[in-house]
Parts: C-alpha cells; structure tokens; sequence
C-alpha cells in the first residue's frame, strides 16, 4: 500500500497540468468572450469549422497510413537484423528526432519552395519548375516525415518480441515465407499498429506548424485555427471550444480504429 | 512395423567451429517409438531439428523414405512438431490453432471441423474449442501442441521435451497418454528427452547420445541391463562402477578375487569396467557374504532404502528394502548375471562411485552432471 506514495508526484502533476488545464479549456469553451456569461455560443458556431475538421482528419489518416506502409517494412527488416545491426539501425531511425522539429520542417520548406535546391536542380535539367510546396501534398509529405519514428517504434518493439518458435511453428505446419507473414507476423503485430498508427494520427491531426509552412492557403488546419484563435483572434473562448471538440473527435478516432481493429484481428484468422 | 522410414547418414553440424554433432548415423523405424536421450547439450535437439529441417547438417544426408531431403525446407516435410513449450499461436482459439496447418494446406472447412473434432476427442480436449490458449494450463497447452501437430496426419511427429515444463504428476500421466495416442494412429514418434525414466517408460528404441556422439542404440531393456559404457550405464538408472580385469570368458576379477560373470569375448587379463546395479545386489551375514563392508549411509526412498556401504575404501549405493543401521557391518553375495562387464572407454573412471554420494540425486539431475562433465572435460 506504501507504494502508492510513488505515483504521488505524477498525480500531482497530472492535477497541475493536465486535469485543471481541462477543466479551464471546458470552463472557457462554455462561456462567452466578452461578459464571462455562459453560453453554447462557440459550440454553435462549430458547424463553419466543419470543413476544416473534416480536412485535419483526412490528411491524418492519409498519413498516418501512409506511415504504416512505410514503416512497417523498415521495422520488420530492423527486427529480422542482428543484434549490433538491430542497435545501429534503430539509432538511425530515431536520429532524426534529435534535430528541432521546427527546423526539419523549414528545411523541407528550402528544399521544395519554388527557387528551391529540387526546383533548381530539376531547372538545370530543364524541367520545372514544379510546384511542389503550399499543398496538401507538401502538407502530408512534411507529417510522414516527421512522425515516421514513431510508427517504426512500436511497430519494431512489437515485431522482434514475437516468439521464433512461432514462425517456426508455422513453417512446420505447412507455411511459406509469404503465408508465415499473414498468418502469423501480421496478426501478431496488430497491437504495434494500433499504437503506431495512434501515435501518428493524434500529434498529426492537431499539427499546425506544419501546414503553416509547406500547406498552401487551402490547407489550413484545425490546428492552424486554434492556434490564430489564441494568439492573432484574441478569442480564446473559440479556441477552447475548437480544442474540445478536436479532442473528441480524436478520442472517438481512437475508439473507431480500436474497435475496427479489434474485430480485425479475430477476422484475419479464417 | 520393420520398414525404414528416415535414415540420417554421417550428420555431422558445427556451429562456428564448435561441433555439435558428430558422425550420427541412425534409423529410424515406421510407427516406431524413439526416443533421443542424453543430458542439456548432447545434441539430441539439434538431431530433431535437423530431421525437422530447422537446422542444415554440416556434412551428411537426410534420407525420408530412400530420398534425401537435406535442401526441403521444413514446410514441405511430412514432418510435424511438438515444440519444447508449445509454441502455440497466442492470437488463435484452440479450434484454430488446431486448424492452422489444415487451413494452410487447403482443406476444405468441413473437413476440418471434423478432422479437429476428431483430435480434440483423441487427445481428451473436447469442449475446448473457443477457448484462448493462453487461459489453458500446460497440461492442456500441451494437448493442444499435440493435437496441433497431429491432425496434419504426418508420418512422422517429432517432440521436443514435451513434458518438461509439466509437474510430475502430468508428466506421468502424459507419458501413458502420449504412448496410448503413437499406438492408436500408428504414427512414428521421434522423441527428445533427459529424462531416462520418460524414455524407459516410452520407447521402443532409446538412442542414449552425449557430446554430439551416440553412445548406444537399442531397446529399453538392452539400454538398462546392457549398457555399452559408463556414461550409459550411469545416465540409465543408478550403477556401481568399479575396476576389473577380464582373468578368462565368464571370470572377472574385483577387490582382488574373482567372481563369476557371463559376460565373453574380451581378452585375457583385458582392464574392464564392472557395472552392478544398486538393486541387484543381495544382503547377506557378513560371514557368508563374498564381499564385506561397513554402511556409511542410509536414506529412506519410500519403496527403498538408499544405503551406501564402504568397501575397501570404495563406496557403493545399495537398494534394500531392508533396514540396515548406520555402522553396520554387513555382507554382500553377487550372482553372475547381477555383474556387466563393459570394455574401458573415454568415460571410465568418471563415473559410478558413489563416495560423494548425495541423497538428492535424483533432483540434481543432468545440469550437475552436464557441469561435472565439463569439469573433467578442462581437467583431462
């Protein structure tokens, strides 16, 4: 029972920083601007904001799977490695996050802007110069990149706890390389993708420097949104109100992708 | 009963120099009973994987009905494997788990819901199907591994310790079940084990193997009454091992006199080693005993007693079922089939004298024995 003393400091600091937090984001969500007075007035006003919800997610998802397919072979080949090799590869992987998010993200700006080092290149070829910045496209291009690692982590812790003795067990009872991978790796690898897609979706469906920087005028986020809301609107009230129900939707994301996933896993089998 | 079914042929495997296997050449029987026996490092494992085409031998053939099979990989072997703790699929039911090499090769979905109805009666786990395998004890998991296997029909069903993580009274248990099921089906059963009771019990042949080498091949009772060397004699059961010289055929000599013996064919005056079995031997008055000496140590075994009695200086272990006190001087009398004559080999001397005499030993199994070996492998 003594033990419990232990998580004290993280309680503490959950009530500090998370859960009073929460409580100020519902408190400013549910009251009005200017008098203070409660109101359901910013949650109305969330229908305009649809269409921009709607984009946030979808350009999440996309990346988000598109993290998955190239993720999961990556982690897969780290897994497969030797020991040496499986400590020098997974550094690889994370190396990157070492380097300031907000520079990787302007680096990608210098690289595919107009007058850019791939634009120019391309120019000397005598193509271009393509417009390869201020788009969806960049947009997702900008999110895979930065939140790539974290879907290999989970993916590759996943993958090299599965048990040898399984794949050879598939093997012995009649399974191929390809047959061994559907029906024994994937299925068990099923928890990895779930946290790696999570951890993807949720830091890239509320991003917002990224959009800033590479998305183009109509690729304003919700996070993009909120953030004008604080700092340039001077309405926090809306912003708080964004918030929640960006917060909302995610966790409804979660549970979808939770149950979806979970019905998968018994399906996979026959 | 009598026709060959797999032959391995001067296998031979080294891992980065170090020679795990060397020079095995066995047959094995259709629908026969065989057991792989020795203690943790003998080889028997990778003699199983390699039949199992998990591990490629360095040098040597595989021979499955007369065709090498060294270059099929283990999914196009009619091979099936119960693996040392299972290895069960954790995110399949018991139904599929069975299901999984039927569903791999395509059986029609009838047809193995009847198959696996069929192995679930076979192996007593009816009822089970929808269950999580991890929620099942190990008993049942291992009902299951079997069944696994087994509903596949292969010819061959390869077990790797199966009965090992299984408390005492399973195992016993098992080791009934597993060879009521190998007689039911008719399957040829290839069977790795360090425990000489499981394979006395099972087998129809017991392949005894130490340090990559086979030691002796034949059935139980051979094993037992006619061990070929020391460490055989000594893995199998309890032995005294002592010194003796061969003086003519049926006439060895011990503790400086002779006994009569049935063992022939070893040269005259040939040094010999002279195994008795603790049980074989008979207590008698000192003074019509052939030997005579002091008891040093009693242990009641529940059946028996475990007595060591000091001869000469040489201490033997003893199984009576009479009580004998500490310090009493008794007699002992040897018939000439109680005496086995074995000629010297790398193993003499190392073995079968029981003046460290532990009344654990049973518990302390191979991995002391494993050590003491290694030991004497550095000192030598």
């Amino acid at each position: 029972m003594k033990r419990q003393f232990l998580s004290g400091p993280y309680i503490l600091w959950m009530v500090l920083f998370t859960i009073i937090p929460l409580a100020i984001v519902v408190y400013y969500a549910f009251t009005d601007s200017i008098t203070g007075a409660f109101t359901l007035k910013n949650l109305a006003a969330m229908g305009t904001y649809l269409p921009i919800f709607l984009r946030s997610i979808w350009l999440a998802v996309v990346s988000a799977l598109i993290c998955l397919v190239l993720g999961y072979p990556v982690a897969w080949c780290i897994a497969q490695a030797g020991p040496r090799a499986q400590r020098f590869l997974y550094m690889l992987v994370m190396l990157p996050m070492c380097i300031s998010f907000l520079l990787r993200t302007l680096a990608w700006v210098s690289l595919l802007e107009d007058t850019g080092i791939i634009n120019n290149l391309l120019g000397r070829l005598g193509i271009g110069p393509l417009r390869l910045v201020r788009n969806d496209g960049a947009v997702i291009l900008g999110m895979v990149y930065n939140y790539l690692p974290y879907m290999i982590m989970p993916l590759y812790t996943v993958i090299m706890k599965i048990d040898h003795r399984l794949v050879e067990a598939a093997q012995d009872l009649g399974c191929g390389g390809s047959q061994v991978f559907l029906r024994v790796t994937l299925p068990l690898s099923v928890p990895g993708i779930i946290s790696g897609v999570t951890m993807v979706f949720v830091p890239a469906v509320s991003t917002f420097y990224i959009s800033q920087k590479l998305g183009g005028t109509t690729s304003t986020m919700i996070g993009d949104v909120i953030e004008s809301q604080f700092k340039t609107a001077y309405n926090p009230n809306l912003g708080a109100a964004l918030s929640l129900v960006l917060m909302i939707l995610v966790l409804a994301c979660i549970a979808v992708m939770n149950r979806f996933t979970g019905d998968d896993e018994s399906v996979a089998t026959i | 009963m009598s026709k060959e079914l797999i032959r391995l042929e001067g296998i031979s495997k080294a891992y980065d120099g170090e020679v795990v296997l060397d020079n095995i050449n066995l047959y094995i029987n259709d629908s026969e009973f065989l057991t792989l026996l020795g203690p943790s490092g003998c080889g028997k494992t990778t003699t199983l994987q390699i039949i199992g085409g998990f591990v490629k031998p360095t040098a040597g053939s595989v021979l499955f009905d007369g065709v090498r099979i060294n270059d099929v990989p283990p999914h196009k072997r009619q091979v099936n494997t119960v693996f040392q703790r299972y290895a069960l699929f954790p995110h399949l039911d018991v139904y599929d788990n069975i299901a999984f090499g039927l569903r791999v090769s395509k059986v029609s979905e009838d047809e193995i819901a009847r198959r696996v109805a069929e192995m679930l009666e076979v192996v007593g786990m009816r009822g089970f199907e929808e269950r999580k395998v991890d929620n099942l004890s190990g008993g049942q998991q291992q009902r299951i591994a079997i069944a696994r296997a087994l509903v596949n029909r292969p010819k061959v069903l390869l077990l790797d310790e199966p009965l090992g993580a299984l408390d005492l009274r399973l195992r016993k248990d098992m080791q009934v079940e597993l060879k009521r099921i190998q007689q039911q089906l008719g399957i040829t059963f290839v069977f790795v084990t360090h425990d000489q009771e499981e394979a006395l019990t099972m087998s129809d042949t017991i392949v005894v193997m130490d340090k990559g080498v086979i030691q002796q091949i034949g059935r139980p009772e051979d094993i037992y009454n006619e061990p070929k060397n020391a460490f055989v004699a000594d893995f199998i059961g309890e032995s005294n091992i002592l010194d003796g010289i061969m003086r003519a055929d049926r006439a060895v000599e011990f503790f400086g006199r002779r006994f009569a013996c049935v063992d022939e064919g070893f040269a005259k005056d040939e040094p010999v080693d002279v195994v008795i079995r603790p049980e074989d031997v008979d207590i008698v008055p000192a003074d019509t005993g052939h030997l005579c000496g002091t008891v040093t140590g009693v242990t009641f075994k529940g059946v028996h007693y475990d007595i060591i009695v000091d001869f000469h200086g040489f201490k033997w272990l003893i199984q009576t079922t009479d009580y004998h006190p500490e310090g009493a001087y008794i007699g002992i009398r040897l018939n000439p089939e109680d005496i086995h004559i074995m000629k010297k080999s790398r193993y003499s001397g190392m073995f079968g004298d029981y003046s460290s005499y532990s009344a654990e030993y049973d518990e302390i199994g191979d991995a002391a024995l494993a050590e003491e070996l290694e030991e004497q492998e550095e000192e030598g």
